[in-house]
């Protein structure tokens, strides 16, 4: 199977989808000359100036013209450039693409894609750094993707584009250089679908994005002390897969969620209540969290370290929960 | 920027105009510093030089009070610099260091010295110019006779705070200086392309606000129009400034900026404002050797800076969890 790097496979899944369906398309900042990290280098020779479309520093207009172009029947990929900015296209999102379709007693669907990179990336510091997904996993109407592997990259990029619901995609800045295997022809995933990333017994480590990588690199570590973590990589948060979980905590009865975002608040908290609620019958401990501190992300690299959800602060998480 | 003060309109004086240059390389010989920092992988993010830009920095900065409020962008150390911030403390925050204006907790895009009313740069396009109206009300509440100077880029006025600040302020009547620094791009865009009718110089008079234009490479008219408009915005009323200039650098350190053609780079290279004041102080009888030492301390200066930067010591982590907020701040036992 060829390898390919996560921003390539997000590429040609993208350009794919467009040559499949002429609705398709992008818009976004600096989108004719590649995009600002070159996911749609290319694209602009094959499809053209109406459908990599370039857009003016203008991010109510970016997301807000794309609900109308999607209540109208195109399909639009809205690029944010940095999940932080999208911030400024709020209104846009929260109050219109997603309430559309209820609010107008079903009489509209808004199919459209907003790309948000997230995550820490080159001491980017505090408004170039966030990972807000739960944000948007609390609003109804929308879905919200993170996919953490060029093979998903591909596979869920394009089932968000076939999603008739507006779909939060939101890819990881540090994931970009990421090589793994995709395969030729890539299927869409169906949205709401987990991957095991790791088998273990001991304890489930549920995760996704970039952590899925740092969350098995932290259960490589202890293995070699006999402790069997399994990684289960959400890559879908609404609709989150509840079985998948269920079934891995079952089996290990005990539970370690894991996120690159603020712990307070963060969706960590959503699945743990749920787990509580649903299966505490079944677990031999309290399920645990382990996200970032309430601190907005700093620029100094040791500060923006310690901010960081390490391997090595996952490990001493999950040998805690195996000591309780 | 005290050693500008008091020149005699637009005839400048030899004082003056050496003054315009030694600042001029100041700013480039920090943003040399700084990019070579990041090349060097010691500067860790991203750095927006205005290399090239340098000339609407000495000439609208270098004509504010000390304590006039300035708001900047992420292409903001020139400007800080000449409002009169400590170029090592500037340093210092671009490598991360506990001794950078910001404890090393912004980095460049977020620069900030509030002790010379310089309220930050900004890593949202856009953001600033509605922050500045706000300042511009409380200081017009005062009474005080300060004024608020906002600079941002040709980019930024196709967002759509550009025209509720402009119209909060022309019917507020506050003292907002905007100042547009048009260098024909947004990051690998070219701004004009993106943009309908005549642009922001337009879009300042449609809304009844005062505008002036000016060519941003030229130092010394420049300098005269500033400090025109400063002195209209002390009266009281907004002003729209804007200034054709050229960033001679990609948009950031680490951008090659292929998609500019090379004719338009060389061309803007003769009009490059260091050149430009060279040739002025030739005319006005300065010697070559004048000239260069001029540079060469301006190099100096920035390089023993860098020096001392990146010996400097990082911040504690504990301070990370600082200056979060003041009631629930994070607890001491983060994770
Ligand atoms: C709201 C927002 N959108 C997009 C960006 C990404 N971005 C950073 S700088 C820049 C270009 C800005 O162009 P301009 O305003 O002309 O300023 P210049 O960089 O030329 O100084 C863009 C698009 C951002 N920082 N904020
Ligand atoms: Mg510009």
């Amino acid at each position: 199977m060829p390898r390919i790097t996560y921003l390539e496979a997000g590429r040609r899944a993208l350009a794919e989808e467009m040559r499949r369906d002429p609705d398709v398309w992008a818009v976004g900042e600096d989108l004719g000359r590649g995009g600002v990290f070159g996911q749609y280098r290319g694209l602009l020779e094959e499809f053209g100036p109406e459908r990599i479309i370039d857009a003016p520093i203008s991010e109510n207009c970016i997301l807000g013209s794309s609900v109308g172009a999607a209540m109208t029947g195109a399909r639009p990929v809205v690029e944010m450039r940095f999940a932080d900015f999208a911030l400024c296209a709020i209104d846009e999102l929260v109050n219109q693409a997603a309430k559309a379709r209820y609010m107008f007693g079903g009489q509209t669907r808004v199919p459209l894609v907003v790309r948000e990179p997230v995550g820490l990336w080159k001491s980017a510091a505090a408004q170039h750094s966030q990972s807000l997904e739960a944000w948007y996993v609390h609003v109804p109407g929308l879905v919200v993707v993170m996919p953490a592997t060029p093979a998903d990259n591909a596979g869920l990029l394009k089932a968000a584009i076939r999603c008739d619901d507006p779909v939060v995609y939101m890819e990881h800045k540090d994931l970009w250089g990421l090589e793994g295997e995709v395969p030729e022809e890539v299927a869409p995933i169906p949205l709401g679908t987990a991957r095991r990333a790791r088998t273990g017994r001991d304890v489930t480590i549920v995760t996704w994005s970039a952590m899925v990588h740092t969350a098995t690199e932290a259960a490589e570590r202890l293995a070699g002390e006999r402790i069997e973590a399994e990684v289960l990589d959400l890559r879908t948060l609404w609709p989150w897969d509840r079985e998948a979980v269920f079934e891995s905590v079952a089996r290990t009865r005990r539970v370690l969620i894991v996120h690159e975002a603020v712990r307070v608040g963060g969706f960590g908290a959503e699945i743990a209540a749920t787990l509580a609620e649903e299966l505490d019958d079944r677990l031999a401990a309290p399920p645990r969290r382990l996200g970032a501190p309430r601190v907005p992300v700093p620029y100094s690299p040791p500060l923006e370290e310690e901010v960081r959800v390490s391997a090595d602060r996952i490990a001493e998480a999950a040998r805690a929960l195996l000591r309780s | 920027m005290e050693d500008t003060k008091g020149g005699s309109g637009a005839n400048l004086d030899r004082d003056r105009l050496c003054a315009f240059y030694r600042h001029m390389w100041r700013i480039r010989a920090f943003e040399e510093c700084a990019i070579r920092g990041a090349e060097a992988g010691e500067v860790f993010g991203t750095v927006h030089p205005s290399i090239g830009q340098e000339a609407v920095a000495v000439a609208v900065c270098g004509n504010l009070r000390r304590d006039d409020i300035l708001l900047s962008t992420h292409r903001g150390h020139g400007h800080t610099l000449v409002k009169g911030a400590d170029p090592y403390a500037m340093m210092c925050e671009l490598l991360g260091r506990a001794e950078g204006t910001c404890g090393g907790k912004g980095g460049s895009m977020h620069i900030a010295d509030f002790g010379i009313a310089m309220l930050g740069a900004n890593g949202v396009v856009g953001a600033n110019t509605v922050i500045a109206v706000g300042a511009a009300q409380r200081l017009k509440k005062l009474g005080s006779d300060r004024i608020v100077a906002c600079i941002f880029g040709d980019g930024a006025v196709n967002r759509g705070t550009f025209l509720e600040a402009l119209n909060w302020a022309a019917v507020r009547t506050l003292p907002v200086l905007f100042v547009c620094e048009d260098n024909r791009y947004s990051a690998s865009t070219r701004t004009a392309e993106l943009t309908a009718g005549e642009g922001a110089a337009a879009r300042g008079r449609a809304l009844g606000i005062e505008t002036a234009e000016a060519d941003g490479n030229e130092v010394p008219t420049l300098d005269a129009i500033a400090r025109e408009a400063i002195a209209r915005v002390r009266g009281g009323r907004p002003v729209l400034l804007v200034t054709r200039t050229y960033r001679l650098t990609g948009h950031t350190s680490r951008d090659p900026a292929g998609y500019r053609p090379q004719e338009e780079l060389a061309a803007a290279r003769e009009k490059d404002p260091i050149r430009r004041c060279a040739d002025l102080l030739r005319l006005a009888g300065l010697e070559e050797a004048e000239l260069a030492a001029i540079e060469a301390e301006a190099r100096r200066e920035m390089a023993e800076i860098y020096e001392r930067a990146r010996n400097a010591p990082w911040p504690r982590r504990d301070l990370a969890y600082t200056d979060v907020q003041d009631v629930g701040a994070p607890t001491e036992r983060p994770y």
